[in-house]
């Protein structure tokens, strides 16, 4: 039987780094140098209003962004509701609101 | 006629032919592009009693510049003297023309009436109107010379910065303030040549001699017809469209027109009724605190009238609404904000399904408490308000206890108008199955989303609003201490909502209130405003800052506020005591 912890843990995933496309990251980096500041200590997660509802993991989606593995995140930032909550925490200051539109918006442009 | 007419008056005539054209060419197309609501309420005010304090305001503000009085009496008066000098030139002028016998009275006589009209069989009432007209004539002289002044030094009129003007506004400008010297110059001339002038223009006129006179007549008032044209034809593609765009713009806010979520022909006459004053400026926070040029409201309505506003200016606001409530013209600045911020494609591919999952709770009886995002992060506000509820004998029910479905505010501010409606449909079906009597909100960004954005079926209210009910009705007691607070007007609860008074009543009741330097509608932003994404941390500090200073006039102990919001604001990184007015009222209850 499974034991509930409250927390879930997240699947292996093997990326190499030599085959990876940094286009969009620099592209993001241009328009908020504050994104890399992170320190991926996951509070933006933690504090998030949509992830109280729905599997939705803000700092996941910006490590995957940084790696280049874009492939749904799209689908994933769209669960955002911009309250706002996860710039106020953030200890490094990165201005998460504005880098979870451009994300979204440079992962619908080609 | 041909006694009354000469060749330099047709610049004049064709440009006056040109400026009404074009202005109703204009004004018809924008009201084409009003959409299906506003054209239905214009059409069923159209014939009213609302025309008669329309009409009233109109000449109050187009013509007297009351608003921009009370902001400063000498821009006032600069604004005043142009705009009631030159109409009732214009008016004075058309009555002076009408009473002179003359076999006909062309319109453009009023306007150049001493080039042709030399003597009259009742010399004093020719008298007296040459006299009034120079009086007209000097009162606009020197509004422009105020005009003029300002130019080289703003302070004059109470202005740090002023507008840096197009070009093509410069030109227009230029045009205008050369044709009152040029009026005097050619009346003067002729008043040299056939003595029909004033007080003003006559003894201007005696200086020359008659041979100058003879010799630059004709010259003279070919220049200030020119002058007359070209401003004419500029008007319609300048900031001095605001001339009769501000009119038409009061009539149809009487007859109950408003700005909509999306751009329509209503947001074009609010462009262009935009006179570039610059009184938006010197308060914006992005330029008082930040120096950042280019973004305050007067450009940005400037760039979005002339198609060509770039995301990097439209985002670049806090939404504090300082502007708005310094603008003179009253424009919806705002609303405007937030529509040029339109996401398009991006706005409908949300992903909000989970949302479907939420059951609404029964809650007959009760009264709904909606904490919002921000509350969370600042909990001792929604534990006081349970406190409070509990000492009042209220039921209430905690509607996002654990849980928040945004409001849906910031995606409006941010132009996801299509994913802040989902939110709301959601919000709104909680809502209306759990049947509460009526909703208090903590966080003043959710609050004027409820109240403005979401047609709820019961009252909502601050609980602010909600506190002083309480403490007037004695369902609660309170004791007074010695500390001295200062209130901090949260901008979506004072500009946003003209939530000023509740506050400061429950204060009064609790502490010792002291002022803050600049209050209410003249409020400074914490700068932590969720408008804004493309300012950075340090950059809101020092709004903040700012902001704070000014709390500190009266050397309070503790800041008090009614924002989450403004309260996380005033903790970063500081260390003064900064309180919701909801938990001063906690520790201050007398335990029945
Ligand atoms: S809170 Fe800030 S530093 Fe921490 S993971 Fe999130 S973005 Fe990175
Ligand atoms: S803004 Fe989006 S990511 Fe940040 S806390 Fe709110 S819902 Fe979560
Ligand atoms: S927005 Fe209002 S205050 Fe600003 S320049 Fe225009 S009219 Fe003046
Ligand atoms: S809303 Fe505030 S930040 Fe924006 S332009 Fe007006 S005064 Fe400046």
């Amino acid at each position: 039987m499974a034991i509930s912890f409250g927390f879930t843990i997240s699947q292996t995933r093997v990326v190499n780094m030599d085959n990876c496309d940094f286009g969009k990251l620099h592209q993001l980096e241009r328009i908020t140098p504050s994104f890399k500041k992170c320190m991926n200590c996951g509070a933006c997660t933690a504090t998030c209003s949509a992830q109280q509802f729905v599997s939705f993991n803000i700092r996941k989606v910006k490590s995957l962004y940084t790696m280049g593995q874009l492939g749904g995140l799209d689908k994933e930032l769209a669960k955002c509701m911009l309250c706002g909550k996860c710039t106020l925490v953030c200890p490094r200051g990165l201005n998460l609101r504005p880098i979870i539109m451009n994300m979204r918006k440079l992962l619908t442009t080609k | 006629m041909s006694q009354y007419f000469s060749p330099f008056v047709l610049p004049f005539c064709a440009a006056v032919l040109v400026l009404l054209g074009i202005c109703i060419w204009k004004y018809v197309r924008w009201y084409k592009h009003f959409d299906r609501l506003q054209k239905a309420i214009f059409l069923k005010n159209l014939i009213s009693w609302k025309f008669i304090p329309a009409l009233w305001e109109a000449f109050r503000e187009g013509i007297l510049h009351v608003r921009i009085s009370r902001k400063n009496l000498v821009l006032g008066y600069m604004h005043r003297s142009i705009a009631l000098g030159w109409f009732l030139l214009i008016v004075v002028g058309a009555i002076e023309s009408h009473m002179a016998p003359t076999e006909s009275h062309p319109f453009w006589m009023g306007i150049f009436f001493r080039y042709f009209v030399h003597d009259t069989p009742s010399p004093g009432i020719s008298m007296f109107f040459a006299n009034l007209m120079d009086f007209l004539l000097l009162y606009v002289l020197s509004g422009i010379t105020l005009a003029y002044l300002k130019k080289v030094y703003s302070r004059i009129v109470g202005m740090k910065k002023v507008t840096k003007h197009v070009i093509f506004d410069q030109f227009a400008k230029f045009s205008l303030w050369a044709i009152f010297p040029l009026r005097l110059l050619s009346e003067s001339l002729s008043a040299n040549l056939y003595h029909n002038g004033g007080f003003l223009t006559q003894s201007v006129g005696d200086l020359f001699s008659s041979s100058f006179a003879s010799t630059f007549e004709l010259l003279s008032w070919t220049c200030y017809s020119f002058s007359l044209a070209i401003f004419f034809v500029a008007l319609p593609f300048s900031r001095y469209m605001h001339i009769f765009t501000e009119i038409v713009l009061i009539f149809f806010r009487h007859l109950g027109l408003k700005e909509r979520t999306a751009k329509t022909g209503f947001t074009m006459y609010e462009l262009s009724a935009c006179s570039r004053c610059g009184i938006c400026i010197d308060n914006c926070p992005l330029n008082k605190q930040l120096a950042i040029p280019n973004v305050q409201s007067v450009y940005f309505l400037r760039d979005l009238r002339y198609k060509r506003v770039k995301p990097e200016i439209a985002d670049n606001c806090l939404l504090c609404a300082r502007c708005s409530s310094d603008c003179p013209v009253n424009i919806d600045l705002m609303s405007i904000r937030q529509q040029a911020r339109h996401k398009q494609e991006l706005d409908t591919q949300h992903n909000y399904q989970y949302l479907d999952n939420i059951q609404p709770f029964n809650a007959i009886g009760r009264v709904g408490y909606f904490a919002g995002c921000m509350s969370h992060l600042t909990p001792a506000i929604p534990e006081a308000m349970v406190a409070i509820f509990e000492a009042a004998g209220q039921k209430y029910w905690y509607m996002d206890e654990d849980k928040t479905i945004c409001c849906g505010r910031p995606l409006m501010q941010q132009g996801y108008l299509n994913q802040a409606g989902e939110l709301r449909r959601k919000n709104i079906e909680m809502i209306k199955k759990s049947k509460i009597q009526f909703l208090i909100t903590s966080c003043p960004i959710c609050y004027q989303s409820f109240k403005k954005e979401y047609k709820l079926p019961v009252p909502v209210i601050h609980h602010t609003e909600y506190i002083a009910g309480l403490l007037q009705s004695g369902k609660i007691k309170v004791r007074k201490d010695d500390l001295k607070t200062v209130y901090h007007d949260p901008c979506e609860l004072g500009r946003g909502c003209n939530i000023y008074k509740e506050p400061r009543q429950i204060l009064k009741k609790t502490t010792q209130l002291v002022k803050a330097k600049s209050e209410k509608e003249d409020s400074l932003c914490c700068g932590y405003n969720l408008g804004n994404t493309l300012i950075n941390n340090e950059q809101q500090k020092k709004i903040r800052d700012a902001a704070f200073k000014n709390l500190m006039h009266k050397k309070p102990d503790v800041i008090a506020t009614a924002c989450p919001m403004c309260k996380k604001a005033f903790k970063h990184s500081m260390d003064f005591p900064i309180r919701d007015i909801a938990e001063i009222v906690k520790d201050n209850l007398i335990k029945k």
